[in-house]
């Protein structure tokens, strides 16, 4: 039923921007897989690549190992589902799901059967007559879907599926949209912009940035290990201080930052060497008070409090504070701005990436 | 009750004086512009035609003699009915039905390359160049289509040249240059419409259409069409009402035999002088006018709501 998915060495040009640039990569059949990063960095773009409304510049796209060559968005054996889902809105929701029945020239009766058992499968039974305008976010969201999967495609690729639904929801429709994967059995091809999507759905993860693909990895290497200065920045919170390599030593380097010379581990991906100048990532929860392997001084700008959270912003040599997040343990004091603590975190959980260009805001 | 209730919301909302302005504006138009000649010639229309002294005399009757003379003709007729003026009723409804046929096969295509295949320059480029040639006005624009037509015109000496024929054919006489002409006359009061329907549809449907292995035809057929079709029927409406009620076009292009139906009501008002008939003739053929148009939208399941969209 799935199928692998291959890219090699993808360009997409328009003119002379270049969205995609070498993008290589295998996708597993039956994996649930995310393209993540910020808009215009050319997750769209290689979507539709894959789904073949737009040819590459340059480079392959296999899919079941068949070169996608010249081979049309209706001929390949993948369903797109859209951003704004684009259902058709003068027919009815079981028309909708079994468009595709009605293409490939199959009977009334068999096209009501297989919309009926599809709107079993999205858990909106008995809503085939229904117009798409009677429907909500959600259900129209998943009237989507069983329309895609309704051509039996091996791979389905989702544009931002769930943008349009509110907060609640589109938590909801995460776990939903992983079972429906794990049900069906295809591979997913997932983009977002929104990195909580991408981490708790998805098996594996490309983080891209201006058209570029920095790291492919499960959720957990994504967070954890990141291999650029981009992901380390845009997965997740992380505090940056730029300074200088002095030393790299057994997966180890020591950093000369303004606040203090730290060390931290290094990615077996991205070489450094003394001289060079890098950031050292450390994540707001790696932060403690008093304690670690680094440790400084800082004075205290002001603290959120958002419940299970306390986040304490700290004065550094740079424009951006320096942030610690502790679990409110309803015994810590509250920190008063411009008092002087002693902080600081472990070095196997910092990291020294080169210097690169981070995400923005 | 809605209607009271209507114009105080009217008047609150536009204030005394601009809403007297506003609604002063639309009741002149619809009643002095529309209703009131409209019903002078419905009037007209079961009058004898008598001299001016006449009027108000015991000679000034109401009569449907104007419709029956259309049905059976003069009293000096030895035919049934009234074949000759009858006939060329018919001819009219039927080339203006077959007119409005062919612009709209014309039409949605151009319409459809122009909402959604060019790219921006492009597009406005086409619709200025569909435009522009209207700057000229009707009559000249029908003579030089009987120009084109003529029999030492471009498409004769071009088809000659060619060898395609070798002695030149009579387009006037065979009415080519008119069904020209008169598919050319209100083009584009079809396009525009649909091109405005089809330009609001959202080209992810196109796209998702196409994605779900639907074929191109297949796409026209049941995600354009559906949605375009209040601005199909919207152009169909105007280019057939235009185009019955057509004289220009007629006059110049028509050939000796062809007698366009307003052709014959032109001829009652102001080489016969029979106004009451003329308008007899006028009425009959708006009306026919009227219930085609319903029937039309009936068949394809189009309100007039809808249209006015």
């Amino acid at each position: 039923m799935s199928a692998d998915v291959k890219l090699d060495d993808v360009w997409v040009s328009f003119g002379d921007f270049v969205a995609v640039r070498e993008a290589s990569l295998t996708i597993q059949g039956g994996e649930f897989f995310s393209f993540l990063g910020p808009s215009g960095c050319g997750k769209t773009t290689l979507l539709r690549t894959i789904s073949g409304f737009q040819d590459p510049t340059r480079g392959r796209v296999s899919i079941e190992g068949h070169d996608m060559a010249g081979i049309g968005p209706n001929k390949r054996p993948t369903a797109l589902i859209f951003q704004n889902l684009a259902l058709f809105p003068l027919m009815t929701v079981a028309e909708n799901i079994a468009f595709s029945l009605e293409v490939r020239g199959v009977g009334k009766a068999e096209r009501r059967k297989r919309a009926d058992e599809l709107l079993e499968l999205i858990a909106l039974s008995g809503q085939g007559d229904k117009k798409i305008s009677e429907l909500s976010g959600g259900q129209k969201q998943r009237v989507a879907i069983a329309r895609a999967l309704a051509v039996e495609p091996k791979v389905l690729l989702l544009d931002e599926p769930l943008s349009a639904l509110d907060l609640k929801l589109r938590q909801h429709m995460r776990s939903e949209l992983r079972a429906i994967q794990q049900r069906v059995g295809i591979t997913f091809i997932y983009i977002t912009h929104d990195q909580g999507e991408a981490l708790t759905m998805s098996d594996r993860v490309a983080v891209m940035s201006d058209g570029v693909i920095q790291q492919i990895g499960d959720s957990k290497d994504i967070y954890d290990h990141p291999e650029t200065a981009f992901v380390a920045s845009f997965v997740g919170e992380n505090n940056a201080l730029p300074g200088k390599v002095t030393e790299v030593a057994d997966g180890y380097a020591r950093i000369e930052t303004g606040l203090g010379t730290f060390r931290g581990r290094t990615s077996g991906n991205a070489a450094l060497s003394p001289g060079e100048k890098a950031f050292i990532f450390i994540r707001p929860e790696a932060m403690q008070l008093g304690g670690g392997d680094n440790r400084f001084r800082a004075t205290v700008l002001t603290e959120e409090f958002e419940g299970n959270m306390r986040h304490i912003m700290f004065r550094t040599v740079t424009d951006k504070p320096l942030r610690m997040s502790l679990i409110n343990d309803g015994r810590s004091a509250t920190e008063i701005s411009g008092i002087e603590e002693e902080v600081g975190f472990d070095a196997n959980l910092a990291v020294v990436l080169p210097h690169g260009p981070l995400a923005a805001e | 009750m809605l209607l009271v209730n209507y114009f105080r919301w009217f008047f609150t909302k536009n204030g005394l004086v601009l809403g007297s302005i506003l609604m002063g504006a639309v009741a002149f138009w619809c009643i002095v512009m529309i209703i009131l000649p409209q019903m002078f010639m419905l009037d007209y229309s079961f009058r004898l035609n008598l001299a001016p002294h006449e009027y108000g005399t015991a000679k000034d009757v109401l009569t449907l003699e104007n419709y029956e003379y259309l049905l059976y003709g003069s009293s000096a007729n030895t035919d049934s009915f009234n074949f000759q003026d009858l006939g060329v009723f018919w001819r009219t409804i039927v080339a203006a039905l077959f007119v409005t046929a062919f612009d709209l096969a014309i039409c949605y295509p151009i319409a459809f390359y122009m909402a959604k295949v060019a790219q921006g320059g492009l597009s406005r480029l086409l619709v200025l160049s569909l435009i522009v040639p209207y700057w000229v006005n009707e009559i000249l624009r029908a003579f030089a289509f009987r120009i084109i037509f003529g029999a030492s015109g471009i498409i004769n000496e071009t088809g000659m040249d060619l060898g395609l024929w070798d002695q030149p054919i009579d387009f006037i006489r065979a009415d080519v240059a008119l069904y020209a002409g008169l598919s050319y006359a209100y083009i584009l009061l079809m396009i525009f419409p649909i091109y405005n329907a089809i330009e609001s549809l959202d080209t992810n449907q196109l796209e998702a259409a196409r994605d779900l292995g639907s074929p191109w035809w297949r796409i026209h057929w049941r995600v354009i069409i559906p949605y375009a079709k209040p601005g199909i029927t919207s152009g169909c409406t105007m280019v057939f009402m235009l185009t019955a009620g057509a004289l220009a076009a007629p006059q110049i292009l028509g050939g000796p035999s062809s007698l366009w139906f307003t052709q014959r009501v032109y001829e009652l008002f102001n080489k016969a002088i029979h106004w009451p008939r003329g308008s007899a003739y006028a009425f009959v053929l708006l009306v026919a006018c009227i219930v085609i148009v319903l029937l039309l939208m009936r068949l394809f399941k189009v309100r007039l709501g809808e249209i006015a969209r």
